[in-house]
């Protein structure tokens, strides 16, 4: 018998077995190959052993078990390697649940993907109130593969399953408990008690009852209808051509969701094709790109407990609110009181969806402080100025709250387009300026921008790092150039489908042919969320380094006050809040160079970036793109999709479209 | 006990908000937290530092036990930082910062954050004893014919609830509302409606031009969940008239009364905290000093003449700090009802009731009407009995600050019979 270095398996006097699983030099647990053949292995021993149960328990502080290694996933090169890893897990799971006496998972923390499934196959799982429970794998482009789609759906019913398998959503302790995932949630310092008590307790065969509706829905013409429900809701919020694994899920139990031992062979064929599709290469990719991101802001532990937030607009105010809901105190300045107010009215909302106590709401609450004084200024680590984007009105701004920093503290500027080095310029202590660049909306776009200036210093740097990461965004080193990288990069986007549509293409066709590549918005879309006026300065600010002309109708729409979603018309008409879009699919329509006209502008744009070392190199660049404006992920960002397409077809192409269509598809000298 | 040196730093108030039948947008925890935030942000220290959390509220939510516990740990102040409150009816603010000055006197203390906080708008029903002895019984029974004749026993009457914000504003020991109090003095000093609706309306007029001049600095904006700005006290009326309030019915004495809700005090939901450090304290941080607290003085008398709480406070603490009624550059008497604060100054200006109701040689002296309340006082602003003895402390010290003066004093009179007084000195930093 091997040495035994993840699982250590102890025995009590009431002949409890206790499973513990702890992977060394590791913070959290995750399931490897090598975890996987150890706890097989002790699964024989548990098995010949005279034990009343098993309790499967955690050694880690934080969490049970957070998935399985996503390393070993880019390993396997060919189906049947993935097969026979899958399939030895199924094995290891299914000893678990053949094992004669009760078993117990014991979960504390996160319990994820793989963890979840060893849990599922587990007698009962006895879970703490801070136990987060969930499948996130559909991220990585496959789903559940451990006999978790159908111990899932068993234990829960298809409706909550599939809505955990294909949401990819966390679920706490409560919402475990409700679903039945849990059977029982007790504060943490019962949870060894109740498992005990659980095991002492147990019944010797445990009654699975299934509700007659839910017996309905699992019979032939029940799944058929079902999974048609669940593929038209799927496809309202992923392309299937883009995102397999959601509908690779619903056939699989459309087809063998009657037949427990099919549907557990099919999963393993299933997923161990998925794992193998470029589209899950490229999601596990930008898992490591998130990870490399996350890592820029560890080192030196920094205090920081207090961020002054200046401009209660819409990015400061919800820059405010993301900051208080990760923990921190925030005192948020504006000139204007009812500016404050709207952004205050805004953070309650979040806090009602994110927070799930009157307690925790109201902590949240009382940690965002209005300070139309700016008194938070002494005593802020940080301050960061989300105001009006103009050079003498910020200065202004630095010169009367810079005295009264204290010492440490660094100032952060939101600005998306101002030069840094003239932001610092009239600065006593010019080292801690930075520019900490947020995109919209905060909640949902991960993406920070970190952009030093000529005399920014590391110290500052390194607080602006940790700053990104402590509240849970992921920090990308750019340098200070017009536009950084994502609005630069977009910009030509959408400068050419500003220009698409002047050509007389209807716009809905613009935006069709983004979707259809893979992006989560159309261009049109975008420009009219974002603002017009917006568009409108920022490529003015680019204009130094571009050669698009802004069209005479857009400058005279802004003018005019049409400006997209905000003013209830851009391009689109708006009605509360939605875009009324032609629905005739001859306007749908679009020539087939459209789409390279819009992706291969991004493409050149981003080699230039690169040439110019606006970003280190093409992972961050990736990393920036899909992050700070979801770019196609499942095609993991720009020059992965130029890599996977082909650098000398994706020249040709522009080669092409320079002759047909103008000079602004002239290759940069990037390419060669 | 090693006498020490009381400071007054600095003082935060939140706007004062009426009672409108509606239980108000802030609790009483709320309003001081508001408060108390804003006030701490512009300290060079953290909520941690501070000593301890003292608060004066007389009627909180249930959910509010120790309400300065629940204030503290909402501001931050964490795990580590004691906090009590206190009660000395509506005086209450008042005694909180006796007991900050007390702590800090003796050498406990070095730095107290003390108030008072109110929402007498959330002041609870409660159901009637007969009601709650009624469904103990209920829970009790078992049997169907338990219940069944426990159903007999059931009144309707005893569903009508009991509105505890009346209980509070009454004295139970001699059968008065404290408006009836009020009534006693206008009818012992001859005050006539006219003079109190008077009265009432300059307080009005006075708070007014105060936040016009941007007086009342010691206001923090405070912002509800739902983005709605409170900024000022909202009970000020600016347009009052004699003519307007004497067409007000009496309320405390009907018919034939002269007390109307006019010429009273507003119930209102109200927190004012103040920041008392001492003189170590003060060096250790290097903080600006608003002012001292020099003395405090808490007196007794008939609780149907409660009212002149203040006459009966004001000439010991002057007389132990050998001060005359001249020497007192500003005052603040708390104006639970106009005819109270006008009974306290014809009192102090008599003779007899000097001599009979004091033990002094003769009356203390007159209160000049310029030096009094000048910014308005509860009448306009509004009374939150927690809150009000820490409102008139900071209040005074900040309208001493702004006229360079030296010496004041804040009195407040107590339902029960009691009165409190404070003697204040500007600061200098």
């Amino acid at each position: 018998m091997s040495e035994h270095t993840m699982w250590k398996l102890d025995i009590d006097e009431a002949q409890i077995g206790w499973l513990h699983f702890d992977v060394p030099d590791s913070s959290a647990n995750t399931l490897s190959q090598q975890a996987l053949v150890e706890l097989d292995q002790i699964m024989d021993v548990v098995s010949n052993s005279n034990l009343h149960g098993l309790i499967i328990c955690s050694d880690k502080k934080k969490d049970f078990i957070v998935g399985a290694d996503i390393g070993e996933f880019t390993q396997v090169t060919n189906t049947e390697e993935a097969e026979a890893f899958i399939q030895s897990a199924h094995i290891t799971f299914k000893k678990i649940e053949n094992l004669s006496v009760p078993t117990v998972a014991m979960i504390h923390g996160h319990c994820l993907g793989g963890g979840l499934e060893l849990a599922l196959a587990c007698d009962y799982r006895i879970i703490d109130e801070s136990a987060k429970l969930g499948f996130p794998e559909v991220f990585l482009g496959i789903f559940p593969g451990f006999g978790g789609s159908v111990r899932s759906i068993e234990l829960v019913g298809v409706s909550a399953a599939m809505t955990m398998m294909l949401s990819g959503r966390t679920f706490v302790a409560k919402q475990a408990k409700r679903m039945g995932l849990a059977d029982v949630m007790v504060p943490f310092r019962h949870l060894h008690h109740a498992a005990v008590h659980t095991i002492e307790h147990a019944a010797k065969i445990r009654a699975k009852k299934t509700s007659f509706s839910e017996k309905l829905m699992r019979s032939f013409v029940g799944r058929k209808l079902v999974a048609s429900i669940l593929r038209k809701k799927t496809k309202k919020l992923a392309n299937p051509k883009h995102y397999p694994a959601p509908f690779a899920l619903i056939d699989l139990w459309e087809e063998l969701g009657g037949n427990r031992e099919k549907m557990f062979a099919g999963e393993v064929k299933a997923v161990a094709k998925l794992i193998l599709l470029p589209e899950a290469q490229n999601l596990v990719r930008l898992f490591f790109l998130q990870e490399r991101l996350k890592s820029l802001g560890k080192g030196e532990p920094c205090t920081l407990n207090h961020i002054h937030v200046i401009g209660a607009g819409m990015m400061g105010g919800d820059i405010a609110s993301w900051c208080v809901l990760q923990g921190l105190k925030v005192t948020l300045q504006d000139q204007s009181a009812e500016v404050v107010a709207a952004a205050v009215k805004r953070a309650a909302v979040l806090f009602d969806k994110k927070l799930y106590t009157p307690r925790a709401r109201q902590e949240a609450m009382d940690r965002l402080i209005p300070d139309l004084r700016g008194d938070g200024v002494q005593q802020a680590d940080i301050v960061l100025e989300a105001i009006i984007e103009n050079l003498e009105i910020k200065q202004g701004l630095y010169q009367s709250i810079e005295p009264k920093m204290k010492a440490g503290a660094i100032l952060a500027t939101n600005t998306s387009g101002i030069p840094i080095d003239a932001l610092a310029e009239k600065l006593a202590q010019p080292q801690r300026l930075v520019g900490i660049h947020f995109f919209n909306p905060v909640a949902k776009m991960k993406l920070v921008e970190i952009v030093a200036g000529k005399t920014t210093d590391d110290a500052t740097l390194h607080i602006a790092n940790a700053f990104v990461t402590r509240i849970r965004r992921l920090p990308l080193p750019v340098k200070s150039s017009p536009g950084f990288l994502v609005n630069r990069i977009l910009m030509p986007y959408l400068m050419e489908a500003i220009q698409m549509v002047e050509e007389g293409i209807k716009p809905e066709a613009v935006d069709q042919a983004a979707l259809d590549f893979g992006m989560p918005m159309g261009p049109i879309t975008l420009a009219d969320r974002v603002g017009l006026d917006i568009c409108l300065a920022v490529a003015n600010d680019l204009s130094e380094i571009s050669s698009d002309k802004v069209p005479t109708y857009l400058s005279q729409w802004v003018q005019e006050g049409r400006l997209g979603l905000k003013s209830g018309e851009g391009f689109y008409r708006y009605k509360q809040g939605r875009a009324l879009k032609s629905k005739n699919i001859h306007d749908l329509k679009y020539h087939k160079d459209v789409p390279n006209r819009l992706i291969l502008r991004i493409a050149n744009e981003a080699t230039r970036c690169l040439r110019e070392e606006i970003v280190a190199d093409e992972d961050l660049l990736d990393a920036g793109m899909v992050f700070g404006t979801g770019f196609a992920p499942f095609r993991g960002g720009v020059m992965k999709y130029i890599a996977t397409e082909g650098k000398e077809k994706i020249s040709e192409k522009l080669e092409y479209l320079e002759q047909e269509y103008g000079a602004r598809f002239k290759k940069d000298d990037g390419w060669s | 006990m090693n006498k020490r040196q009381v400071y007054v730093v600095d003082g935060a108030r939140s706007p004062f908000l009426k009672a409108r039948g509606k239980r108000g947008v802030f609790s009483a925890s709320d309003l001081a937290v508001h408060a108390g935030r804003s006030l701490l942000i512009r300290q060079p220290f953290s909520a941690s530092d501070l000593d301890e959390v003292i608060m004066g509220c007389v009627m909180p939510e249930p959910d509010e036990v120790n309400i300065a516990r629940i204030i503290a740990l909402r501001l931050g102040c964490g795990d580590y930082v004691p906090a009590w409150t206190v009660q000395r009816n509506c005086a209450s603010g008042m005694q909180a910062i006796d007991a900050a000055r007390l702590k800090i006197m003796s050498g406990e203390s070095d730095l107290v954050l003390a108030g008072g906080t109110e929402a007498m708008s959330r002041a609870p029903l409660q159901l009637r004893p007969e009601m709650v002895d009624w469904l103990a019984a209920w829970w009790r029974a078992r049997s169907l014919g338990g219940k069944l004749s426990l159903l007999k026993k059931m009144k309707l009457g005893f569903l009508a609830p009991v509105i505890t914000l009346l209980k509070g504003l009454s004295d139970p020991i001699v059968g008065l509302s404290m408006g009836q109090t009020a009534e006693n003095l206008a009818h012992r000093f001859h005050i006539t409606r006219t003079e109190m609706d008077s009265f009432a309306v300059a307080s009005h007029q006075k708070v007014e031009a105060a936040v016009e001049k941007k007086w009342l600095d010691e206001i923090v904006p405070i912002i509800s969940n739902t983005g709605q700005i409170y900024a000022n006290d909202d009970g000020v009326r600016g347009d009052s008239t004699v003519e307007k309030l004497g067409t007000l019915r009496s309320v405390f004495d009907k018919i034939y009364g002269l007390v109307t809700a006019g010429n009273s005090a507003q119930v209102t939901d109200g927190a004012a905290m103040l920041l008392l450090a001492s003189d170590d304290a003060v060096k250790k941080y290097k903080l600006p000093v608003l002012g001292t607290i020099d003395d405090v003085q808490w007196s007794a008398l008939a609780p149907e003449q409660m009212g002149l709480g203040p006459a009966y406070a004001i000439p010991p603490l002057l007389k132990r700090n050998q001060l005359g009624i001249d020497d007192i550059d500003a005052w603040e008497i708390n104006e639970a009802f106009a005819t109270q604060v006008q009974a306290n100054l014809l009192a102090l200006n008599d003779d007899d009731f000097c001599k009979q109701a004091l033990g002094l040689d003769a009356a203390l002296g007159n209160i000049a009407e310029d030096k009094l309340n000048r910014e308005g006082g509860a009448i306009a602003i509004g009374h939150p009995v927690g809150a009000s003895g820490a409102r008139i402390v900071l209040h005074l010290l900040e309208s001493m600050k702004r006229n360079q003066e030296k010496q004041g004093v804040a009195a407040i009179c107590i339902g029960g019979g009691q009165g409190g007084a404070v003697l204040l000195s500007g600061g200098k930093s």
